[in-house]
C-alpha cells in the first residue's frame, strides 16, 4: 500500500502523527513529512487510523 | 479540465448577473438586508457561476462543488485574502494579519496552540470555563443565549489561545467591548471602511476601550511580581520582547489587536453554533433526549469531559454538524483575484471579488436531501453526507483555508454541551420560530430576544 497526500488540504494539525508517529512527522512549523511511503501491512491499523482522523481528509491509502 | 488560468481569455463572457438591485443595478442594500436570499438567487437564475454588484464592484459567486472546489483550491497568489476583508482592518489594526504578507499568515495559522497534543489541556480548561459560569445560577432561570454564549466563548478562547492568566483578568467588559467589534462589520466598509455610521462609531470606541483594558492588565503586571514559569503567557512573553535600544517591543495597541485577531475567528463562530445546536435541539425534542441518552451513558462511568470531548460522540456531534449546516456561522467567504482566470468558460476578470457561499452550498439539495430539515442522521453511516461532499458541506471551508480551528471548535462544543446537558435542561422562553440570525452585518449573531429557560437536573440515572 502507498500513502497518498493532497498537499492542497494539508494544515499541519498533527493528527496523522499522534496516531501514527512512525509514518508522519509534522515540523513546528506545521510541515508534514510521510516517513515511509509504502509502510508494511502491519503498519495498516496506526495508518487507518491516521487517515481517518486526519482533520481536513488530505490523506488517503492507494492499494498495490 | 474546465478551469485554466491561460492568457488570450477575454473573448470569454463574464458570467451572468443576477436581478434585481437598486436604480443603478447594485446589490449592496440587499446584501446588508437579505444576503442569503441575494446569494440563493444568483444560483438560482446563473447557476455554479453567477455575478452580483456590491458599491460598483462586481461579485462573482462560486456556489456547488465543483465551483467550491475551483475556489477553494486556488492558491493565494490567484485569489488573495486580505483585499477581500475590508471590515476587518479597523478591527485588527495596523500590522495585524490582513496587513501581513501571505507567507507570515500562513506561519500565524500555525498557532501552536491549536495542535493536536493540546487539545485534552484545553478540553479541560472549557469544561472549567462553563462550570464556573453556571455556578452562578440558581436552580432554575432565563438567559440570553447572545449573551451568554459570547461570554462564555471570550473566557475559553483567551484562556486556551492567550493563557489562563491573561482570563482571570477579564470581566464581562470585555466580552460586551469585543461585541461591539463584531458588530462594526456592515457592508458599507466595502464602499469605505471608516464611513460615519454608529456601527462603526461605535466599533471604533470598542477598540480604544478594549486598549485602555489591556493597558491596565500589562501596567499591573509591570508593578507587580514577576511572572513565574508555570504561569507565564503569551502576554509576559510579548511584554518581555524588546527592541534594539531597550524599549518595548509591543505596545498596548498592538499586543490588542494580536488578541483581538486570535480570537476573532473562534468567537462568534462557536458562540452562534452553540446557541444554534441548542435551539434546534430544543425544537427537536426526540434529538434532545438522544443526545441526552448518549452523554449519560457516556459519562455513567464518571469518565471526565476532558477524556470524551476528544472521543466520538456521534449524535451529539451529529446535531452540531447539523446545526451548522443550516446555520452556518460565516455565509459567504471572499477573495480577490489577483489575474484573469476562467472557469466553465467564463472569465473572472482580475481584481473581481470572489466569493463561496457557504449558506447556499451546505443546502443544496442533490447533495443533502430534505436540504432545509434539521437531521442529524445525515451524518450517520451509512449516508456520511460530510465526507461524501467535501466541496458543498463547507461550514468550515474547505481545502487550504479550511478553518484551522475546526478540531479546536467541535472539541470545544462537545466539552461545552456535556456539561451543560449534564447539569440542566433547558425549555424555550420564546416561540420556537422567532430564534433568526440578524444578516445585517458580515459577522452573523443571533438576533435578541433569544432567551431560554434553564432548570437543574435531578440525578438522572447516571446518578
Amino acid at each position: 500500500m502507498r500513502i497518498v497526500v493532497d498537499r492542497d488540504l494539508c494544515q499541519g494539525h498533527a493528527a496523522c502523527e499522534a496516531e501514527a508517529p512512525e509514518l508522519f512527522a509534522v515540523s513546528k512549523k506545521g510541515v508534514m513529512t510521510v516517513l515511509d511511503q509504502t509502510p508494511p501491512e502491519a503498519r495498516r491499523a496506526e495508518l487507518e487510523l491516521a487517515v481517518r482522523y486526519c482533520p481536513t481528509h488530505a490523506l488517503r491509502i492507494e492499494e498495490d | 479540465m474546465t478551469t485554466s488560468t491561460d492568457v488570450g481569455s477575454t473573448e470569454l463572457g463574464l458570467p451572468p448577473m443576477v436581478s434585481g438591485g437598486d436604480g443603478s443595478g447594485d446589490h449592496l442594500d440587499e446584501l446588508r438586508h437579505d444576503p442569503i436570499g441575494l446569494m440563493a438567487r444568483v444560483r438560482a437564475e446563473c447557476g455554479d457561476l453567477g455575478r452580483f454588484q456590491m458599491g460598483g464592484r462586481d461579485v462573482i459567486l462560486c456556489t456547488g462543488a465543483g465551483a467550491n472546489e475551483f475556489f477553494f483550491r486556488a492558491p493565494e497568489e490567484l485569489f488573495d485574502q486580505a483585499e477581500a476583508y475590508p471590515f476587518m482592518k479597523p478591527i485588527f489594526g495596523e500590522g495585524v494579519v490582513f496587513d501581513a504578507p501571505p507567507e507570515r499568515r500562513r506561519e500565524m495559522l500555525h498557532n501552536q496552540a491549536l495542535r493536536d497534543k493540546f487539545m485534552r489541556g484545553h478540553a479541560a480548561t472549557i469544561a472549567a470555563e462553563v462550570d464556573a459560569m453556571v455556578a452562578g445560577w440558581d436552580d432554575e432561570g432565563e438567559i440570553d443565549l447572545l449573551d451568554w454564549f459570547a461570554e462564555l466563548t471570550i473566557y475559553t478562547s483567551s484562556a486556551c489561545l492567550i493563557g489562563q492568566k491573561f482570563r482571570r483578568e477579564l470581566d464581562g467588559r470585555f466580552a460586551r467591548l469585543y461585541h461591539d467589534l463584531e458588530q462594526g462589520t456592515d457592508a458599507i466598509a466595502y464602499v469605505d471602511p471608516y464611513a460615519d455610521i454608529e456601527t462603526f462609531r461605535r466599533r471604533d470606541a470598542a477598540r480604544v476601550g478594549l486598549v485602555e483594558l489591556v493597558q491596565a492588565i500589562m501596567d499591573r503586571r509591570r508593578t507587580g511580581p514577576a511572572a513565574t514559569e508555570d504561569d507565564r503567557d503569551l502576554l509576559d512573553v510579548l511584554m518581555s520582547v524588546r527592541n534594539e535600544d531597550g524599549t518595548d517591543r509591543f505596545a498596548a495597541d498592538e499586543v490588542t489587536g494580536m488578541f483581538i485577531s486570535m480570537m476573532f475567528a473562534g468567537h462568534h463562530t462557536t458562540s452562534g453554533t452553540a446557541a444554534w445546536t441548542l435551539i434546534e435541539l430544543l425544537r427537536h425534542p426526540d434529538e434532545l433526549a438522544t443526545v441526552n441518552a448518549e452523554l449519560d451513558s457516556l459519562y455513567a462511568d464518571g469518565s471526565e469531559v476532558s477524556f470524551q470531548a476528544l472521543r466520538e460522540i456521534p449524535r451529539l456531534e451529529s446535531a452540531i454538524k447539523e446545526a451548522l449546516r443550516l446555520h452556518p456561522p460565516l455565509i459567504v467567504v471572499m477573495r480577490v483575484a489577483q489575474r484573469d482566470v476562467t472557469y466553465g468558460g467564463m472569465r473572472i476578470p482580475a481584481g473581481s471579488l470572489v466569493a463561496a457561499s457557504l449558506a447556499v452550498s451546505n443546502r443544496i439539495p442533490e447533495s443533502f436531501p430534505d436540504p432545509d430539515a434539521f437531521v442529524p442522521e445525515r451524518y450517520l453511516d451509512p449516508r456520511n453526507e460530510d465526507v461524501a461532499n467535501p466541496w458543498d458541506w463547507i461550514p468550515f471551508g474547505a481545502g487550504r483555508h479550511r478553518c484551522v480551528g475546526a478540531p479546536f471548535a467541535m472539541m470545544q462544543l462537545k466539552a461545552i454541551f456535556s456539561v451543560l446537558l449534564q447539569g440542566w435542561s433547558f425549555e424555550a422562553a420564546q416561540p420556537l420560530d422567532t430564534y433568526r440570525n440578524d444578516h445585517s452585518k458580515m459577522v452573523v449573531q443571533l438576533q435578541q430576544p433569544c432567551r431560554v429557560r434553564y432548570h437543574r437536573r435531578s440525578p438522572g440515572p447516571a446518578g
